[in-house]
């Protein structure tokens, strides 16, 4: 291969924390580009993939948000380790859906999940409340194609960018009818875009987990699901559900 | 041009027999709206069944048939000491089937733009030229202000027009192939009171529209209220969401973004359309955006839809299909936003005239 210079895989580790471990997964999906994608990796530790475990590492993907103080503890150690610390995936990014416990008594959550049992639990973070985040992928779960994107991006050292855009072009793109014309409320025009726009082709209306688009208007968003005479509760409960659009709207 | 007319018995054989043996796309419900109202878009289209002839309009215009959303420019092979760069302009032949006369009008104006200007697209060229056009006319919707335009008569653009003069159809034959798919079906020479139906009918279609924008000096007015507090009120509204250039027929701006394969042994350019409403539309390298503003976002959509840019010698590109209004979830409409600059004008014409008030 000769591009006018040679690349370098990536040293790249990646830990979860507070999640599903659904966005660690999806870098073992998309077949078709699987072994080209491994090849720009030099895998370091990486849980699901391989059983080796070594702290050289320069990239650190962290998944999930951080509810415990052990976990506090053991991303400071990976920040110290890492160049680039990637929040990756909306739990990472915004708290995602763990953030609806922090709505309740931490007290009467650890009684009604672990009766009987002595478990030390705290308010749901994102990652960027604990450490210092330097690249956010975000998503429920990440978008393969667009991590798959970024980690060329990274390899070759080309400028990582994220659609600034929200989803309702990617929505339009792919004729769509628009939610809001059967009656849904749907997060899509204040949303950022990157995901294809699957929920909404798939009919159901977006809920945000990108995390806010560039300069949204949320007053004209709030103003026009009033306008349409909309459930402000529905509206509330999706702006909330992953925690993505906290401080930019009255709860 | 060729006029015939076609019983609507025949016409069904002739389009099915089209539909049949080729790729093609035509209005079909997708939904129903919370009102009960039913939603089109063109879709493919196997048999004349398939088609709802009695479509009102379609949410989403025929130019992604022409300018896909997203398309591919070209592809780079790297390999040894040498690259190579790839280009196709490849387009399979189709058939689009019941395009509204503003929809064609919109095609002409991108021909204007894309083929007839400094640096034809071949991209648009192979489309256009391997999409056979069949456009229906129809009575206007409420919101439909294509007549304040002029677009709501079309006269060339299309293969075959088709209007609707009761127990047949009045074809408008535009192009060879048209005449020679016509060859095998039965169709006769217009009779004189053919003539007056048709006349008839595009007099009924031209007294229907219930939306009409005063389009004149729009152009000048535009400019006179360069900085007017229009923008800032509409703009307020806007989502920065893109979805009104999605849904237009003739916006054509796009983004270009240059991605290496996950192998690294070649890359793609692609195409992707693109709003001056959207928030980076103006960025430039280092960051600084030229229309930081949602009203100064709004004003250039309006524009260049309606004062026109020099690529076409500033004629105005809006055809008045109202598709933007339709789908604009802040209810921004072209109606509406020049309403209020025209009214903008005259109040500053009154403040001019009217003596100062005393208190
Ligand atoms: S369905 Fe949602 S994403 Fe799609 S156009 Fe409507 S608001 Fe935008
Ligand atoms: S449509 Fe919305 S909720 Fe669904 S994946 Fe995209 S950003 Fe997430
Ligand atoms: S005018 Fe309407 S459709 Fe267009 S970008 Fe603004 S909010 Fe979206
Ligand atoms: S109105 Fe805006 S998006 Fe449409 S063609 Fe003009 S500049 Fe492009
Ligand atoms: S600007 Fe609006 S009304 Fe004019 S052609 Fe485009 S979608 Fe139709």
């Amino acid at each position: 291969m000769h591009k006018g210079t040679t690349f370098e895989k990536l040293k790249i580790a990646s830990f979860d924390f507070t999640c599903c471990e659904g966005c660690q997964l999806q870098l073992a999906n998309r077949e078709s580009t699987l072994t080209d994608f491994l090849d720009l990796l030099d895998i370091r530790n990486f849980r699901e993939i391989s059983s080796e475990q070594h702290n050289d590492y320069d990239i650190a993907l962290i998944e999930g948000s951080i509810s415990r103080p052990d976990e506090v503890e053991r991303l400071q150690a990976i920040r110290r380790q890492a160049k680039t610390l990637v929040a990756f995936g909306t739990c990472a990014c915004f708290g995602g859906v763990n953030s609806l416990k922090n709505r309740f008594s931490l007290n009467e959550l650890a009684v009604e999940v672990y009766p009987g049992m002595e478990v030390e639990t705290g308010l749901v973070k994102k990652i960027s409340e604990v450490v210092k985040v330097d690249l956010s992928i975000p998503g429920c779960p990440v978008n393969k194609e667009e991590v798959e994107r970024i980690v060329v991006s990274l390899v070759t050292g080309s400028q990582v960018t994220l659609p600034k855009y929200p989803v309702c072009i990617e929505c339009k793109a792919q004729i769509n009818t628009c939610l809001f014309d059967l009656g849904e409320i749907c997060l899509g025009p204040i949303t950022r875009a990157g995901c294809n726009a699957v929920c909404t082709t798939g009919k159901t209306p977006c809920l945000g987990c990108r995390g806010p688009a560039e300069e949204i208007n949320m007053a004209a968003f709030l103003e026009l699901v009033k306008e349409r005479g909309l459930s402000e509760n529905d509206l509330r409960e999706k702006l909330a559900f992953y925690n993505a659009f906290e401080g930019l709207y009255q709860p | 041009m060729i006029y015939k007319v076609i019983s609507k018995a025949e016409f069904k054989r002739f389009i099915d027999a089209l539909v049949r043996n080729n790729s093609s796309f035509g209005p079909r419900q997708v939904d129903s709206d919370f009102r009960g109202k039913a939603l089109y878009q063109f879709l493919p289209v196997a048999s004349f069944d398939d088609i709802a002839l009695d479509y009102t309009a379609t949410s989403s215009s025929a130019k992604h048939f022409f300018l896909p959303f997203r398309e591919e420019l070209s592809r780079f092979i790297f390999h040894d000491e040498d690259w190579e760069q790839q280009i196709t302009y490849d387009a399979n032949p189709i058939v689009l089937i019941g395009l509204r006369p503003c929809d064609i009008s919109a095609l002409n104006i991108l021909d204007d733009v894309l083929l007839n200007g400094h640096y034809p697209s071949p991209y648009y060229l192979a489309k256009r030229k391997n999409t056979f056009v069949i456009g229906m006319d129809h009575l206007p919707l409420p919101d439909c202000f294509c007549k304040s335009m002029n677009h709501h008569i079309v006269s060339s653009g299309f293969n075959l027009f088709c209007s609707d003069i009761g127990e047949e159809y009045y074809l408008s034959i535009n192009s060879s192939k048209a005449f020679n798919f016509l060859k095998e079906f039965d169709t006769r020479d217009p009779l004189d009171e053919e003539n007056c139906r048709l006349a008839e009918r595009r007099k009924l279609i031209s007294n229907s529209f219930l939306t009409e924008i005063d389009v004149t000096g729009l152009p000048s007015i535009l400019d006179i209220e360069f900085d007017s507090p229009v923008w800032e009120k509409w703009g307020n509204k806007c989502l920065n969401c893109g979805t009104c250039a999605m849904v237009c027929p003739s916006c054509y701006c796009y983004s270009v973004e240059e991605s290496m394969e996950t192998n690294l042994n070649g890359a793609v350019r692609q195409k992707k359309l693109y709003s001056c409403n959207l928030v980076d539309f103006a960025e430039v390298a280092g960051g600084h955006n030229f229309r930081p503003k949602n009203g100064d976002r709004l004003k250039y959509r309006y524009y260049h839809q309606h004062r026109g840019f020099a690529e076409n010698d500033n004629q105005q590109i809006c055809v008045g299909c109202n598709r933007c209004g339709r789908a604009c979830l802040s209810d921004i409409n072209p109606k509406n936003v020049i309403n209020d600059l025209r009214m903008e004008k005259e109040s500053c014409l009154t403040n001019v005239l009217s003596s100062p008030c005393r208190r």
